[in-house]
């Protein structure tokens, strides 16, 4: 124990080793308010999308800080609902009842929005209400759209209406409902725009509400991907994810090491070669292949995956390092000692043995979980990933089949990248002063 | 063998056998060649010899870590050398070891308290009788204020205070005998005769039969009644200290007293005689007496061919040596 | 006494560490001439092996303080610098055999070879000359000669230690410096080697400075006795004198610690344990285990010079 705080106390020479500790604790507590604030079933329920989660949220939008690198002024998402107000309903002769209802936004931004999208919501017994829609630009333009007859929830696509797009003979509709001129290919227009619904309704309680999103370029922390997700969730929720993973395979592959290599070690003999020979075939083993393998044939979850890996590196090469040093260590005088005052194999090998070896291991064990963590990662973006649990992997996975690069959708790829840079940098750091600490010889004071 | 013999060993034998090879034979080492005698309770005896003599395999034999290959080992009557686990489990509470590196007899990685603890935790004893014996063990050994020792690590500690703590160790389940293998050759000239003089204490407070085993002649005649000398894994010579260093009956002893200096600046004028060549390998052991290649007293025909039985030239004065052969064996 | 080989004066060597400087050589000056052995007496932790290490000038990475005056035939080597001193001094005037030399040869050269290598270094012999003067150094320590060919390995302890005390002798320095040679073996293999040794000092005229705990063994071959503590000299002498009544109260309890063989006595041991390097006491380093010290040894006693040309760090001689 006193060596651990001298170690600590060492720490302080090494710089490298300061950033890299401060950076694993404060990956350590993003993980910690992460697992707090979102917790897993609602993590995976946002990941899984669909059911309208992500409706909001404009696709593949940049993330809110890219407006720093741009001199246009990136548009955000822009949301005006009819329940928030301007909305009347008046009574007509012939017993319909008419609704009018005006979205009017402020558009002051450089660039055109991604999408405009409509959300219309019905309520009635039998007969459907019947809306009118009218765009009208600050330059005092009108298109009109098609009438619609909403159902209890109608979702209009403006962006994808190409029989609108075809009549007004625009290249895009956005262009066509923000620029000037009938086709758009005007400058943009900046002021105050307006969606009048006018919609009738046949019957005393029927009701309409009416939502319009203009969809932004930039959105969040982090980003949108192609399905509308927020990336944050999953670059938060990926953090500890590889954490654990990294934390439990290392863990897992050093401890059955360990205690495979010292029980070989001290009963000695046939035990001992058995073991030494299936590590040795074991090393022979093609490791990745054989996950892919397991996650192609049997499973993807995350858990098996883990498992399987640690089962596979169990028999490492560590087996025969560690063995060196427990050869030495089963000769040393206290093992003696223990044996003439009457400890049993057990006792030897768990309180005195192990514990002797335990400080060495820490560095190689720090050093180890990055692998873990890129492995996962590399698994993932094989498409071998858990289909369910987003990661930094997935990430990738994702952004390579989306093309992502090619259409310069950076930030996708970009961010998992750093983010599973910055971990293995920060344990490969940690590591590297931790075996200058615990390894005497490699020190330079 | 009378009820004060304590430990009676009878033509003990340890030998290690080499592994198969492919070609050619195995053999064995011959670390222990047919060894006997009778140690009586609070009794001291050295066994003095070099390195490669055997005594470190005779002490760890006779600890119960090795098993015998031939011969018996009789602990107060009990036989030890085809003991079942359960009368090992109560020999090694009779037996303690102190052992030559104090440093590495003791887990660099448990304090004081907890390596007094084992012992204790193994055999039994429970947590609160366990912290009572440690402080009376520690006061025997005088590593006194207790307080200031019980938490501290190995590395804290000076070599003498290290040496201590493992004859307290060897202490805490009150055994009959010690073994204490080259207990000081590790530790500075001064601070020897202070731990020597502690086991020679706790000898005669507890009654304690000890064995110790020891290259270093001249503080032998301080510590034990009786010295035993090793040479190619046997005792070639046996007897009360003050006869053997006065008189003793093997060339061998005799070229190893020659040996040895006292502190005395004529030892530079002259040089030292010394037996030539080189101790016998324990593998491939000479013909007949093990010494015969290097004595200056061998007579051909005889000693290179068969090995010498005990005689005894002298009341309680034994040697292996034919020249020696026309007094009782 | 003819001082002429070695000089050593106000000798410092001190060592930077985390726990703070360990001033391992604290002033030590004494002077040894050709043909003479002297034995450096002390405990573990008194500083003799830094003290042969600063005469070889063989410094760890941490050095912290080092100086003094070394004179060798008169000449202040001190202020050589690093290629100089390698090239002049050290191993061609002053050799060395550290502790656990044997441990020290290396596994894959056979033994002739590195024998024969400070020849073809230093010298510039070529090989065949060479290796006339390493069947000749062979003899000398009494390796018989068809052990040339061997490694380290396949030799016993004894041999090997003949073989790095070859290595040592081979360039004929005029100086020897031994740092324990014998610790690690058995009385008769010590017995030979202190033979050897002896041999060599009557027949090449060869001096050594022997350093070691073990008084005993150090008279077989000392003709002057210097004894350390805490990284002072407290007792510079003859060995005649030193031997048969050690002045300084430390050198008392040291010699009344060690058994005698031939004789029953009474021993002795000093309670307490020396002091840190580290954290030195004030005054005399001796004084807190001393049971002869009285008010004056508050100060810290320089060399005094005591009767038949002896001298004592010790305010009794005053």
């Amino acid at each position: 124990m006193t060596a651990l705080r001298a170690g600590l106390r060492q720490l302080r020479h090494y710089p490298s080793a300061l950033i890299g500790m401060t950076v694993v604790l404060l990956l350590l507590l993003l993980s910690l308010l992460t697992v707090l604030t979102i917790p897993y079933s609602e993590a995976i329920r946002l990941w899984r999308g669909g059911e309208g989660v992500w409706d909001e949220n404009p696709a593949l939008a940049r993330p809110t800080w890219f407006q720093l690198f741009s001199t246009r002024k990136l548009p955000q998402t822009i949301i005006v609902d009819t329940r928030q107000g301007g909305k009347t309903i008046a009574d007509q002769p012939d017993g319909t009842r008419l609704v009018n209802a005006s979205l009017r936004f402020e558009f002051h931004y450089d660039a055109l929005p991604s999408e405009v999208g409509l959300w219309l919501s019905a309520t009635y017994k039998e007969a459907q209400p019947f809306v009118m829609l009218y765009w009208r630009k600050p330059d005092g333009q009108e298109i009109a759209f098609e009438e619609r007859t909403p159902r209890q929830t109608d979702r209009y696509f403006v962006s994808r209406d190409e029989r609108l797009r075809e009549r007004l003979q625009a290249r895009s509709l956005e262009e066509a409902l923000f620029g000037a001129g009938t086709r758009g290919d005007g400058a943009l227009l900046r002021g105050t725009y307006e969606l009048a619904v006018e919609g009738i309704l046949f019957e005393p309680d029927a009701d309409l509400e009416a939502r319009l999103v203009v969809y932004g370029k930039i959105h969040g922390l982090a980003g949108t991907d192609a399905q509308r997700r927020d990336l944050g969730v999953a670059l938060l929720w990926g953090t500890p994810i590889a954490l654990t993973f990294g934390l439990l395979a290392a863990v897992g592959t050093t401890i059955f090491s360990l205690t495979i290599s010292a029980v070989g070690t001290w009963c000695g003999g046939r035990l001992d070669a058995i073991i030494q020979r299936i590590t040795e075939v074991n090393a022979m083993l093609p490791g990745l292949t054989l996950l892919v393998m397991i996650g192609m044939f049997y499973s993807r979850s995350l858990w098996v995956m883990l498992l399987a890996l640690i089962l596979l590196s169990m028999f490492s090469l560590g087996i025969k390092t560690y063995r060196a040093i427990f050869l030495s260590l089963k000769e040393a005088p206290y093992i003696e000692a223990a044996r003439a005052y009457g400890a049993g194999s057990w006792r030897i090998v768990f309180r005195y043995m192990i514990p002797r070896v335990i400080p060495m291991l820490i560095p190689a064990f720090v050093t180890a979980i990055p692998g873990f963590v890129f492995l996962e990662a590399s698994l993932s973006i094989l498409g071998l990933g858990d289909p369910d649990i987003p990661t930094w992997g997935k990430l990738l996975f994702d952004a390579y089949t989306n093309e992502a690069l090619f259409k310069g959708y950076y930030y996708w790829v970009l961010e998992p990248a750093a983010l599973l840079m910055l971990t293995g940098m920060s344990f490969a750091m940690s590591g590297f002063a931790l075996d200058r600490m615990f390894n005497p010889r490699l020190r330079t004071a | 063998m009378d009820n004060s013999t304590l430990l009676a060993v009878r033509n003990l034998h340890t030998w290690y056998e080499l592994r198969q090879r492919v070609f050619g034979r195995a053999g064995a080492v011959r670390a222990v060649d047919d060894v006997t005698f009778d140690l009586a309770a609070g009794e001291a005896i050295a066994v003095v010899g070099e390195s490669g003599c055997g005594k470190s395999s005779l002490a760890k034999t006779i600890l119960g870590l090795y098993r015998p290959t031939r011969g018996e080992i009789f602990f107060q009557g009990q036989p030890i050398h085809s003991a079942n686990s359960q009368t090992l489990r109560w020999y090694h509470r009779q037996v303690g070891f102190v052992q030559q590196d104090p440093y590495g007899a003791l887990p660099p990685f448990l304090n004081v308290r907890r390596i007094l603890a084992e012992p204790l935790s193994i055999h039994g004893i429970r947590k609160a009788q366990r912290e009572e014996r440690i402080r009376e063990v520690l006061e025997e050994v005088k590593l006194v204020p207790i307080a200031d020792f019980i938490t501290k690590f190995p590395h804290m500690l000076s070599g003498g205070q290290q040496q201590r703590v493992v004859i307290a160790r060897a202490m805490l389940l009150r055994p009959q005998l010690i073994v204490a293998d080259e207990p000081v050759s590790m530790l500075d000239a001064s601070v020897r005769v202070e731990i020597l003089e502690l086991l020679r204490n706790l000898q005669s407070a507890h009654r304690l039969a000890i064995i110790y085993i020891t290259h270093d002649l001249s503080a032998v005649r301080h510590f034990s009644e009786r010295i035993f000398v090793m040479y190619g894994g046997q005792i070639v010579e046996k007897g009360q200290v003050a006869d053997l260093l006065r008189h003793p009956l093997h060339p061998y002893t005799q070229a190893l007293l020659r040996a040895i200096p006292d502190a005395d600046a004529a030892n530079a004028e002259t040089d030292r005689e010394v037996p030539p060549g080189e101790p016998p390998s324990l593998l491939h052991p000479p013909p007949g007496c093990r010494f015969h290649p290097r004595c200056p007293l061998v007579t051909p025909g005889l000693c290179d061919t068969q090995e010498p039985p005990e005689f005894e030239p002298e009341p309680l004065h034994l040697t292996l040596c034919w020249l020696y052969k026309d007094t009782t064996p | 006494m003819n001082d002429g080989l070695l000089q050593i004066e106000d000798l410092r060597l001190h060592y930077r560490t985390t726990q703070g400087v360990v001033q391992a050589v604290d002033g030590v000056t004494f002077a040894l001439g050709p043909r003479q052995a002297l034995a450096v007496l002390g405990e573990s932790g008194c500083g003799k092996s830094s003290l042969a290490r600063a005469i070889l000038r063989l410094l760890p990475r941490n050095v912290e303080t080092y100086d003094g005056c070394v004179r060798v035939h008169g000449l202040d080597v001190m202020p050589f610098d690093e290629e100089r001193f390698r090239r002049e001094v050290r191993w061609s005037k002053i050799a060395i055999v550290m502790q656990a030399a044997m441990n020290a040869l290396n596994p894959v050269l056979r033994v002739v070879d590195q024998v024969l290598e400070p020849l073809l270094v230093h010298q510039g012999l070529q090989r065949e000359a060479a290796l006339a003067r390493v069947r000749a150094v062979f003899q000398m320590v009494g390796v018989p000669l068809d052990f040339m060919g061997r490694y380290a390995f396949e030799l016993s302890g004894g041999m090997r230690q003949r073989v790095v005390l070859a290595m040592a002798l081979v360039l004929q320095p005029p100086l020897v410096l031994l740092d324990e040679p014998t610790s690690a073996l058995d009385v008769l293999t010590q017995a030979n080697i202190m033979n050897v040794l002896k041999r060599i000092k009557r027949e090449t005229g060869t001096s050594f400075m022997l350093i070691t705990h073990d008084i005993a063994t150090s008279s077989e071959l000392a003709d002057r006795v210097a004894v350390m503590y805490a990284g002072q000299l407290v007792e510079l002498s003859d060995a005649a004198h030193f031997f048969h009544e050690p002045l300084h109260p430390y050198a008392q309890k040291l010699m009344a610690s060690v058994p005698r063989l031939r004789e029953a006595k009474k021993l002795a041991y000093i309670p307490g344990r020396p002091p840190s390097l580290i954290d030195l006491p004030q005054g005399c380093r001796f004084a807190p285990r001393c049971l002869q010290r009285f008010a004056r040894c508050e100060q810290d006693p320089p060399m005094m010079h005591a009767k038949d040309g002896r001298q004592v760090r010790c305010w009794l001689y005053e």
